[in-house]
């Protein structure tokens, strides 16, 4: 089996903090970490190696410093990693990142299953893992709890819903994206981490993946960043004073009376 | 287009590095230096104070797709067990809006099996037209065969916009159609408006909510959204409203995926998404015990259990319970927090919500600059105090 994990590099959001006078995130000194749901991704695409036998390659797009969160890949012992990153492929949208990341896994060999995780926590769109999928023109499960059954040729998994989940079976090649239920990850061991240490990071650009260059970063991308400004954040609150009793009553006559 | 740098006018302030939402500006020597992080968003821009910083060139994308001036706006019309979702109703009342505007029809684009009921009831809800699609295959929802015949229907009657319900469902299919589409996809809206030439300005909270962003998708049609339920109101139904429902014709359908088992676990209480009051508790309770308090106001208000991730990463509360960025978003009528500090990947899945209580005994916490209604105080006090108010009114 040919496991491809992809993962992403994000800022460490349990290091977010709210500025209390502008209301904005205090973004200095905050660690990039991989992405929280992907080290489940790395994680079941390792399990399933040491079951199953086969190898796990790991993808990561990002400028060169997320060769960091593909070095803690292979502390937790992923057999390749490779990092896509070129000035071209900046300012990629979800659009453009799918067109790239498929365009990475068709270059790899007799590929069986990606899995991503359900989403980045810096964007939230959960938006990759099924692009990528129509763009290798594979299936997709979102959302993914359990692997019930893996083949070389089919998979059959929980995937969660609104109301509880559904057990889906797809043909391989696939794309799932997963949840954080589905498994626990590994602490890097020593051996793994001096490994990390040592290790070549391979780095892609366009022309390895054989990238159309209007279909990769800022050119690739139909969705474009028009203005960002700060949400309306503070709200003219009234504080509730006196004993808890004193505080019960006066909030429950505002609450009954809406 | 690229952010370029007038040197000379550079004073090397640093304020378009404090600006930048993508932390893709470091400061050198010479002035900014930009990572390929940027999207030249052109927040550096209107922070530089001595306009050393400009955009130029412009944008070099695909050549623009030949694009329906006219294109109706689309709202895709999710049911299940034959039944419209809510959010289905709350996109009506904003495409309906959006239609108006730019003189357009409001279109549904409806699948199922046997689900002749259903047209009337979005025309009701302001749908001009309802393309209906309509196959045994297509009863359930499934990701290969509904993104199938959305793709082509959207490249056969060509929508300016399609509006999608940001459910389970809704993305995982989104992203499959607009990928397949080659077109843009904003995911989570939150506000939508158009500019002069009638381009779609898509609002969604940007990097855990501390920021908002508005995307345009100007060269692409069409142009697709999806919107969380709950985020716009539901519109009035108008009984007796008059519209068209058109049979869609259907691609060759080809299965990929086999649905074995479609399982509903047993709510134990009203739906967290869906409820009208969210009672949540966070570590502040300082015991499971105290949780279960919260479990006991919400009994009492009809309401629904909420949950930090922090309790429930500590096993108080299960998953399903889990409010914030990694759990559910959800915007009750009223959400009422127990010692729950506020943090930020809490606050974005909760900031919607028309009313916010806060209940903490740290009066620092975040969260009581969100709040509607702030107690500082234990909640393991305040709880039953409320218990015993809000039962002592009804039995009056």
């Amino acid at each position: 089996m040919h496991i491809v994990a992809c993962i992403k590099q994000v800022p460490d959001p349990s290091q977010a903090r709210i500025d209390r006078e502008t209301g904005l995130v205090i973004r200095e000194g905050v660690d990039k970490i991989i992405n929280p749901y992907d080290l489940h991704a790395l994680e079941e695409a390792l399990r399933i190696k040491e079951t199953k036998g086969g190898k796990v390659t790991v993808l990561s797009m990002g400028p060169a410093s997320a060769e960091q969160v593909l070095r803690d890949a292979i502390a937790m012992g992923a057999d390749q990693v490779i990092l896509l990153s070129d000035r071209q492929f900046a300012g990629a949208d979800t659009l453009a990142t799918s067109y790239t990341l498929a365009r990475a896994v068709a270059r790899l060999e007799d590929v069986n299953l990606v899995i991503c995780g359900k989403q980045a926590v810096d964007g939230d769109t959960a938006q990759v893992g099924p692009g990528m999928a129509a763009k290798l023109d594979i299936p997709h499960i979102t959302q993914v709890r359990k692997l019930r059954e893996l083949t070389e040729d089919k998979l059959v998994a929980e995937k969660l819903t609104d109301r509880g989940y559904e057990v889906v079976e797809v043909p391989l090649p696939a794309v799932i994206t997963v949840v954080k239920e589905l498994n626990e990850p590994r602490i890097p061991g020593l051996r793994g981490m001096m490994r990390a240490k040592k290790a070549e990071i391979p780095v892609w650009g366009p022309e390895d993946i054989e990238a159309e260059a209007d279909r990769i970063g800022l050119k690739g991308s139909p969705t474009q960043v028009w203005r960002t400004f700060e949400p309306e954040r503070h709200r003219k609150g009234e504080m509730l004073e006196g004993t808890p009793s004193e505080q019960a009553a006066a909030l429950w006559q505002r609450l009954r009376s809406l | 287009m690229e952010i370029r740098l007038l040197a000379d006018k550079c004073t090397i302030c640093g304020a378009c590095e404090a600006a930048c939402p993508y932390d893709a500006v470091a400061m050198g020597a010479d002035g900014p230096e930009l990572s390929e992080e940027c999207t030249v968003c052109g927040a550096c821009v209107e922070a530089c104070p001595t306009e050393a910083i400009y955009i130029a060139g412009e944008k070099a994308s695909p050549q623009p797709e030949p694009r329906d001036a006219a294109g109706d706006v689309w709202v895709f019309a999710e049911q299940r067990e034959g039944q419209l979702l809510d959010v289905v109703l709350e996109l009506l009342g904003e495409g309906r809006r959006l239609a108006s505007e730019l003189g357009v029809s409001l279109a549904c684009l409806l699948l199922g099996d046997s689900v002749d009921h259903l047209p009337q009831e979005l025309i009701e809800f302001g749908a001009d037209l309802v393309y209906v699609g309509s196959a045994p295959e297509l009863k359930h929802y499934r990701d290969d065969l509904y993104a199938q015949v959305m793709e082509h229907a959207v490249r056969q009657h060509r929508p300016a916009i399609l509006l999608i319900g940001g459910t389970a469902n809704g993305r995982s299919l989104a992203p499959r159609v607009a990928a397949r589409l080659e077109t843009g996809l904003t995911a989570d809206c939150t506000g939508f408006a158009l500019d002069e030439d009638g381009n779609l300005l898509q609002t969604r909270p940007a990097f855990g909510g501390n920021l908002m962003a508005t995307i345009r998708c100007p060269h692409h049609r069409p142009q697709m959204a999806t919107v969380r339920p709950k985020v716009f109101p539901k519109p009035a139904r108008q009984p007796g409203r008059e519209g068209q429902v058109i049979a869609l014709e259907l691609p060759e359908l080809v299965p990929w995926q086999r649905i074995l088992e479609v399982v509903e676990e047993a709510d134990t209480g009203p739906n967290l998404a869906e409820a009208d009051i969210v009672v949540a508790g966070g570590r502040g309770l300082g015991s499971p015990e105290n949780f279960r308090l919260v479990e006991e106001l919400a009994s009492v208000l009809g309401a629904a259990v909420g949950a930090s991730r922090s309790v429930v990463d500590a096993g108080w509360v299960s998953y399903p319970h889990q409010v914030g960025q990694t759990g559910r978003t959800v915007a009750p009528k009223i959400y009422i927090a127990c010692g729950i500090s506020g943090a930020i990947q809490h606050i974005v899945g909760m900031q919607s919500s028309d009313v916010i209580v806060a209940i903490n005994s740290d009066p620092d916490a975040p969260i009581f600059s969100i709040a509607t209604y702030g107690i500082v105080g234990k909640a393991e006090e305040v709880i039953p105090a409320l218990i015993r108010e809000i039962k002592g009114s009804s039995s009056q």
